[in-house]
């Protein structure tokens, strides 16, 4: 109990103080988390809709792959990055072993289909209210993947959420292809490693206290941005 | 809102670029010592090479350099770092400071090992009365030097029972498991001083000669990886075993207490 008491004041005192590294570090979970999603965003939410408007024969099997592969631990992504970027393999020579950029790729590879999963749900039951009106309009594919999408975008912003929240919460992954460097790679989720590992649990619990404190900053920001609480609006 | 997302994008990205580093990978039980936040810097200042420290165990730095992921491996293995030399990973072995090894345990002391004759005593003391031990169990430096002494006091670990439970983790989660089981477990000295987390643990037995703990530092090959910058590595060689350095690792002390005694030899 006393632990999780000083957790809350060294947090308190962190945030207060400004501390450089505590921001240094805030600041990079952010920018490697952001990217990952948008870049995640970018993929996922076309695929997920396309598979709930489309019927092709792997259809099923393209989805429960998808389903699976939200279930794939992120150590055994990273170590897969790893593999990929280290320098004696196959794209060893871009030299992106622990940078950020690293983290970004394996963030991707892990929040893509939890993204997509959600998705292909949400556009599902909305592609079976709008069908037929889409197919009697005489629509293309694309036009009826774009007004899913333009009509669906509160149940997409969740999808969206579900996946920042995997990949902000991450630490297995980005630990072995970031390597958490100092000052390059270190992110809140490595740094909370690191200190665990020196026995000094209330800056790690305090770092878990400003880590929640992100989240839910970035969650409120993006719903209050796209105003999905106000009325009238769709 | 979308200009806003833009601008806060661009926030983000803006980052601005480093001068000269290179990567070095280094052992848990360095980093825990919190020796790295004292050399660190001195090296930025005295020689503008930014290190970029890996902390990993002994066994996945060698590993990294045989990748030609990093540019040098700090370690404490001996064995391992002469084989990681002989099959031409490395091009030498330097060594830089030494520090001991010791066994911590519950103040209570129930297998009897504080005031033991020497190690094999303590050793044995522990598996006859059975108290919980935990191992690294990671292939790091300071396993292999567990595993050695275990061999030495001629006990099997294969025979070991429930007792012996080995971890898989860094030294600091390691140290944070045997305080959380309330057992025995075999430390570097440096990390055990720096731990935080002591409760319900003393350290019981240290000061045999076969708990000597040697640190050296292994550049990377450049011949099997031509990126590899053995400049930058042989640059912080010299540094590491100048004057500087001698008196930054022998000066450093944590409550009055030396953690690491340097003993690199210019040639």
């Amino acid at each position: 109990m006393i632990d999780i008491l000083d957790g809350l004041k060294a947090a308190f005192w962190l945030v207060i103080s400004f501390d450089a590294e505590l921001w240094e570090i805030s600041l990079r979970s952010l920018r490697v988390t952001l990217s990952a999603l948008i870049i995640a965003s970018l993929i996922a939410i076309p695929l997920g809709t396309y598979l709930a408007v489309q019927r092709f024969r792997y259809r099923r099997f393209a989805i429960s792959l998808i389903n699976a592969l939200m279930g794939l631990p992120p150590v055994v992504i990273g170590l897969l990055v790893y593999i990929a970027l280290s320098r004696s393999g196959p794209f060893g020579v871009l030299n992106l072993l622990f940078t950020p950029t690293a983290m970004i790729i394996a963030q991707v590879i892990i929040i893509t289909p939890v993204i997509a999963s959600i998705a292909h749900q949400a556009m599902r039951e909305l592609w079976a209210e709008y069908h037929d009106l889409l197919i009697s309009l005489n629509t293309t594919k694309w036009q009826r993947i774009v007004t899913l999408i333009r009509d669906g975008r509160r149940n997409l912003l969740t999808a969206a959420l579900a996946g920042f929240g995997r990949a902000i919460g991450e630490v297995g992954a980005i630990m072995i292809v970031g390597g958490n460097i100092d000052h390059v790679t270190r992110v809140l989720t490595t740094a909370i490693a690191l200190e665990t590992g020196k026995g000094d649990f209330a800056l790690a619990l305090a770092l878990g206290f400003v880590l929640i404190g992100i989240a839910i900053v970035v969650n409120l920001a993006i719903h209050t941005l796209s105003r999905t609480e106000r009325e009238g609006r769709w | 809102m979308n200009r806003f997302l833009l601008v806060a994008i661009a926030l983000l990205w803006a980052q601005v670029s480093s001068a000269d580093n290179m990567r070095l990978a280094v052992t848990t039980s360095f980093e825990n010592s919190g020796l790295a936040d004292v050399l660190l810097p001195a090296i930025k200042t005295d020689i503008d090479l930014d290190v970029q420290l890996l902390v990993v165990g002994t066994g996945q730095a060698l590993k990294l350099g045989a990748a030609g992921d990093v540019d040098a491996v700090l370690v404490h293995s001996k064995e391992a770092e002469e084989a990681f030399v002989t099959a031409g990973y490395g091009t030498h072995r330097r060594e830089i400071m030494y520090n001991d090894f010791v066994i911590i345990g519950p103040v209570e002391d129930p297998a009897g090992i504080n005031g033991a004759a020497n190690v094999i005593d303590a050793m044995t003391n522990i598996a006859t009365a059975k108290a919980r031990f935990v191992s690294r169990g990671d292939d790091s430096g300071t396993h292999k030097a567990e595993r050695a002494l275990w061999a030495a006091a001629g006990l099997n670990i294969q025979d070991h029972g429930d007792w012996y439970q080995a971890v898989g983790s860094g030294m600091g989660a390691a140290l944070n498991t045997a305080a959380g089981l309330n057992a025995y477990i075999i430390a570097d000295r440096a990390s055990w001083l720096n731990f935080g987390n002591k409760k319900g643990l003393s350290l019981l037995f240290s000061g045999d000669p076969a708990l000597y703990n040697q640190y050296a530092f292994l550049p990377v090959d450049p011949v099997k990886n031509s990126h590899v910058r053995n400049d930058l590595a042989m640059l912080l060689e010299e540094w590491l075993t100048g004057a500087r350095a001698a008196a930054l690792i022998n000066g450093y002390s944590i409550g009055g207490e030396p953690l690491f005694v340097f003993n690199a030899t210019t040639d």
